[in-house]
């Protein structure tokens, strides 16, 4: 199996050539917007924060920028920064440079002379790197060279009962065609860790994913959150889902069921291929967030009650098995699994129907948060502003 | 009426309605095993029913594992829900694989 797309001096191929337009910080992402709406093949980041962080902050922060201006669906980056940030625009620069080949461009805000001047400058920059980019063709790549990231939000019972085992069959699916496939949310392994861990392909993978937990509910009770309280969301309950093991046990099941090959921090990029899993928030928003950082190409995303959410990098495939969802929210559903309650289609049919679905969306076919230009994003924090 | 549930596992002593049931619905449970459970209360859509009587601090499986502990005696037939199970606290000490990592 093959897909057409773009190829990288550096890394897997992109399934689209998109220019981003990254701030710094909060105060370039107005700008960075403006740019945006002003050239075709540009996509900006709305990020709120980049200023008074502690350090740990930072540190996350900055593996999401570099890590989605090194995405493989990104051709080349015009960042804009204020000049006051804690990791000023030159320097995130140097950091991408320093790691690819991509045309990368920084203004500063305060060096420029306002909001216009940059945004004059920066709109050409990203004019000229469109163009550019329109020449490029694409090629054919065998789908091995696929890294798909598994997520699930807005979960009902429908979620743990088919849409995760179907997308479980699709990770099935990819590694054996030697692609890999990363799951995360490790709040929402929780319950069901002891099963998940069963995976690991050694016994140190094994002991990192319980190790992944514990210290997940240690963190939260540091800041006083017993995770059970917040675990499962109001939405979850009403969807059927009682505890936090009961909605673990159904999430875990989009991972599939081959043995996991390395354990993730958010937003790093793995080393290995093959079914990978990364400790990320439960937060939908912020788990795809930190996946597209990683360097996935394209995002699965079950639901149950029904989300719009959307990457600017990264198209994210919304698929549902709750049949009122579906019809009653079909603008903002991708693939409707609902025969698989009615017992009219098995796991196994509907993870080959997932994947051809994803074969599309690798060769260009748009999933419906992409045609609206959806851009969410969340960085997970540890702690306060300073 | 008759009405569907899917029961995921032999071990499971609840089972998720794919409608709503009604008293006196007969629920009809297929899927990891079969079972058949009159329901006693209204039990919404996508929500669980109790295959027998679960007593109060029994635990409550699906997937045939746990899904938490009961608060109060659950009738057969009757809804199981966030308002009467919780979850238990993890033994994760007891969860590592001794040996080379040296936990």
């Amino acid at each position: 199996m093959e897909f057409y797309g773009y190829r990288r001096k550096e890394g897997r191929p992109g399934i689209r050539n998109h220019i981003l337009i990254l701030p710094t910080c909060a105060c370039g992402s107005e700008s960075c917007r403006i740019v945006a709406s002003q050239v075709r093949g540009a996509v900006n980041i709305v990020f709120n924060t980049g200023c008074s962080d502690v350090a740990a902050n930072t540190e996350m922060s900055q593996k999401v920028l570099t890590g989605f201006a090194l995405n493989p669906n990104v051709y080349g980056v015009v960042i804009i920064g204020l000049g006051c940030e804690t990791v000023p625009h030159a320097k995130l620069r140097e950091k991408i440079q320093a790691k690819c080949s991509k045309p990368v461009v920084s203004f500063g805000i305060q060096e420029e002379g306002g909001t216009l001047k940059t945004i004059a400058k920066a709109v050409r920059a990203a004019r000229e790197m469109a163009a550019e980019a329109g020449l490029q063709q694409k090629e054919k790549f065998p789908i091995s060279e696929l890294l798909l990231g598994i997520e699930c939000g807005g979960s009902d019972a429908t979620s743990g009962i088919a849409s995760n085992p179907a997308v479980g069959n699709l990770s099935d699916r990819l590694v054996d065609l030697g692609a890999s496939a990363m799951m995360s949310e490790s709040i929402e392994w929780i319950g069901g860790e002891h099963v998940l861990a069963r995976r690991g392909a050694t016994p140190e993978i094994h002991n990192q994913i319980i190790r992944v937990c514990e210290d997940y509910e240690k963190h939260l009770l540091a800041a006083g959150q017993d995770c059970r309280a917040g675990q499962p969301t109001p939405g979850n309950k009403a969807g059927g889902l009682s505890t936090i093991d009961e909605k673990s046990l159904g999430c875990i099941r989009k991972g599939g069921t081959r043995p996991i090959v390395e354990v993730l921090e958010q937003a790093q990029p793995p080393t290995k291929r093959g079914a990978i899993v990364m400790d990320t928030a439960g937060y939908d928003i912020s788990s795809v967030t930190s996946m597209a950082a990683a360097g996935c190409q394209v995002i699965i995303f079950t639901t149950g009650r029904g989300t719009p959410t959307g990457n600017a990098i990264v198209p994210v495939l919304k698929v549902t098995a709750n049949e009122h969802t579906y019809s009653w929210m079909e603008d903002n559903m991708d693939v409707d699994l609902s025969g698989i309650i009615r017992g009219e289609q098995t796991i196994e049919e509907s993870g080959g129907m997932l994947l051809e679905k994803l074969h599309e969306i690798a060769n260009g076919k748009l999933t419906k948060a992409e045609a609206y230009g959806f851009s969410d994003i969340a960085v997970d924090h540890v702690c306060r502003f300073v | 009426m008759e009405k569907k549930a899917i029961l995921l596992d032999e071990k499971d002593n609840v089972a998720t309605c794919t409608s709503e049931a009604k008293p006196e619905d007969m629920v009809i449970c297929h899927g990891g095993g079969s079972a058949q459970v009159k329901a006693v209360e209204t039990i919404p859509i996508w929500h669980k029913i109790a295959l027998r009587p679960i007593a109060k601090g029994e635990m409550v499986y699906k997937y045939g594992e746990i899904i938490g502990e009961t608060l109060q005696d659950i009738p057969q037939g009757g809804w199981v829900s966030h308002e009467n199970i919780r979850s238990i606290p993890r033994d994760y000490a007891s969860e590592y694989i001794m040996g080379k990592e040296g936990k």
